[in-house]
């Protein structure tokens, strides 16, 4: 692990038997047992957890939205975060983007023998964090171990359940022409990031993930602006050019966009030259995009620039009736072109 | 991002563009020889701002697509059945073979993997002493420097079990089969502005001077390529054939002469396969015999079957400039970048791939 990104931990390593977890610990036998009872189930502890069930049993009153995810990032910990962190942040804010916010999250884990047990131990305190920065309770779960090879050191799956707001109609056929496009903040630095790391591609940076949770700001943006926020749309894996497709093809709609008004860090930027990367199909994980109507668009805008995780929102384009399933973008230069779907993962280039 | 954001400014390509439309006053075809100008030119929507009788033709300067199927099938079997590390840049691993890509036996179990240098590959050579490594040398002149400096450090360090797959092409005789093509249609050129860089400008003279065409050498940036562009109008209006430099921030009249030491250390001029093209006299490299043990293609003693090229593809006529992507019947029906028929589909230097990617028809018709 890179010592530069080691986190504090909010709450001492207990103390196992092993260094590194084994088979046994996915058997469910002694070492599962001593591993959940003496590890997960005290970080995590609540009152669902503590009942020791095969699953949760709640009441919840209201709309639901369900939603799950599995998080397979390489390496681990990255600078600005962690795979916990991403596991947490990113259940809770697919139930944002559905208008929805986090109550209960279930947790697994494929962890490949051999993982360090304090580094299993990192990745369970940022969980423990991070949930208790999004308000979410873990209150069921499961730990599987697979044998060295067969994995790559950890994978977690969370699901989540919210309670849908009740000002929230977020849905593509909320959208309609001359609506208003905004992007939440800075693109691309998640992806570079985490690229920043990877092995034979280091490269001194200073650029973090941005990686957050975004249920609250979403709540205080339907409070007040309800049935007027028409979608939302987190630019997670293919970054903004794969969620503006998915609104303009899915939607049936057109998108028009300006390269000048999608705000993103010069650092960021560079890197994406350096690389030879396309900034629009970068990962994301705390930008968010939302389709709003046009008359309150610049009431949102300034609502954004108020909200931490909004400090960077810029109005980037609209919805039209023109050229329906295609986003166009207006070059910097003034020149026009189409952003389409990536055929596969983006390749950086020869020369 | 100073020194970039200067040759992306609006307010300079403005003047530029509305310069071209008052200087055009009869129809030109030119040519950008690099993949990365094509591109350029595309993702910035720069064709749909240049004046209608200003046909751009987009040339062979994509490494990825004139690569020869049976080197990449040459590859594929590397990766596949000698348990070799293939390392190869990235965009040349989805490029098809006569059956498979490198993605694809990469997903079938093979060790391919994706690098930024070459010299990263010797660093794996030294770390897996009983593995052998191959790097498959893709690329014109800008990468060779980089490819036969792996070459040099390997044998420094006494690395025996690293070699290099070489499939290098040279522009200057790329341009000379393209104008004593029977079918050419291009009245002028803009050169490669990173090719320069390394090899200078003295192979362009003759050229000009033989076969009477201006050419311009020039950058990648918006503002770089329209000041190309008009440069190049300005000597056809006027019936000028000149070369000319604008790219001169980075190329030197004579290069890089370090650079130049070092691919002449390693590599000799040999005559090459260009994907879509066929055979072009003396134009490419080869490692030189002396260096023989870090030649793969000497390394392993393979012989595969020739295999055929697909017939509906008109890579050869995209490549020399006959034909636009949008011309070719199968263009984003039977061939799209996930099921591409040639190789101009897959790399993102492609012609096809970038028309696909990033134009908006109605504009480039």
């Amino acid at each position: 692990m890179d010592a530069n990104i080691k986190m504090q931990l909010s709450c001492p390593m207990p103390k196992f038997d092993f260094d590194t977890i084994n088979l046994g610990h996915g058997s469910g036998g002694v070492l599962t047992h001593k591993l959940l009872s003496s590890g997960v189930f005290d970080v995590l502890k609540n009152d669902q957890l503590n009942q020791k069930h095969d699953g949760a049993i709640f009441d919840l009153k209201g709309q639901l939205a369900f939603s799950t995810d599995s998080y397979v990032v390489n390496p681990i910990f990255f600078p600005g975060g962690d795979i916990g962190e991403l596991a947490i942040n990113g259940t809770v804010n697919d139930l944002a983007m559905c208008g929805a916010m986090a109550k209960y999250l279930s947790l697994a884990f494929i962890i490949e023998e051999g993982l360090r047990m304090e580094t299993f131990w990192q990745i369970l305190d940022s969980i423990k964090k991070c949930c208790d920065k999004a308000g979410v309770q873990v209150v069921t779960g499961d730990t599987k171990v697979v044998e060295k090879g067969k994995g790559d050191q950890i994978f977690i799956n969370t699901s989540g359940i919210g309670l849908v707001h009740e000002h929230a109609r977020i849905g593509l056929s909320s959208i309609q022409k001359g609506d208003v496009l905004i992007v939440s903040g800075n693109l691309a630095a998640h992806g570079i990031a985490i690229m920043s790391k990877r092995e034979g591609l280091e490269f001194e940076t200073d650029i973090v993930s941005d990686t957050t949770n975004l249920n609250f700001t979403v709540e205080k943006l339907l409070n007040k602006f309800g049935l007027d926020i028409h979608f939302l749309r987190d630019a997670t894996r293919g970054g903004l050019a794969s969620v503006l497709n998915e609104i303009a093809k899915d939607g049936s709609q057109g998108i028009d966009i300006r390269q000048i008004d999608i705000p993103m860090e010069e650092q960021v930027s560079g890197a994406c030259e350096m690389l030879g990367l396309d900034p629009l199909y970068v990962a994301n994980e705390g930008v968010f995009i939302l389709v709003v109507k046009k008359e309150i668009a610049k009431e949102v805008l300034d609502f954004l620039k108020n909200d931490e995780n909004g400090k960077m929102a810029s109005i980037m384009g609209s919805i039209t009736d023109q050229h329906i399933g295609q986003v166009i973008l207006e070059s910097s230069i003034g020149g026009k072109r189409v952003v389409n779907m990536l055929p596969g993962e983006q390749l950086p280039r020869i020369c | 991002m100073k020194f970039i954001n200067e040759y992306r400014d609006a307010s300079v390509v403005k003047e530029y563009i509305s310069e071209l439309h008052r200087i055009t006053t009869r129809p030109w075809t030119i040519m950008e020889v690099c993949g990365g100008q094509t591109h350029s030119l595309v993702k910035n929507g720069i064709i749909g701002l240049l004046p209608d009788n200003i046909t751009m033709v987009h040339g062979p300067g994509c490494p990825v697509c004139v690569t020869p199927l049976h080197l990449i099938d040459k590859a594929v079997y590397l990766a596949m059945e000698r348990n070799v590390i293939l390392c190869s840049y990235g965009d040349m691993i989805r490029v098809p073979g006569s059956k498979n890509s490198l993605l694809e036996a990469k997903a079938n179990g093979a060790d391919v993997r994706i690098l930024y240098s070459p010299l990263e590959a010797v660093t794996l050579a030294k770390q897996n002493p009983d593995k052998e490594v191959v790097f498959f040398a893709v690329g014109f002149e800008t990468t060779a420097p980089a490819n036969a400096l792996s070459v040099l450090h390997a044998k420094r360090e006494g690395i025996k079990n690293y070699s290099i797959l070489t499939s290098h092409v040279l522009v200057p005789p790329a341009i000379e089969a393209i104008v004593n093509d029977q079918t050419n249609i291009v009245q002028g050129f803009l050169a490669a502005g990173h090719v320069c860089t390394i090899m200078g400008i003295g192979d362009y003279y003759p050229l000009v001077e033989k076969n009477k065409l201006p050419i311009v050498i020039t950058g990648f940036e918006p503002v770089d390529l329209l000041q190309g562009i008009t440069m190049l109008i300005k000597q056809l209006e006027n019936g000028e054939n000149k070369l000319e430099n604008q790219y001169s921030r980075v190329v030197k009249p004579e290069g890089n002469p370090e650079a130049v030491k070092v691919i002449e250390q390693v590599f000799e001029i040999t005559h090459r396969d260009w994907r879509g093209i066929g055979e072009i006299p003396y134009s490419g490299y080869e490692v030189r015999k002396e260096l023989e043990a870090y030649n793969a293609n000497v390394k392993f003693d393979i012989q595969l079957e020739k295999a055929e090229e697909s017939p509906d593809c008109i890579a050869g006529e995209i490549l020399r400039g006959i034909k636009k992507p949008n011309q070719c019947p199968q263009f984003g029906k039977r061939c799209t970048p996930l099921n591409p028929l040639g190789a101009p589909m897959v790399s993102s230097e492609g012609a096809c791939a970038a028309y696909y990617h990033f134009s908006n028809v109605d504009v480039l018709v």
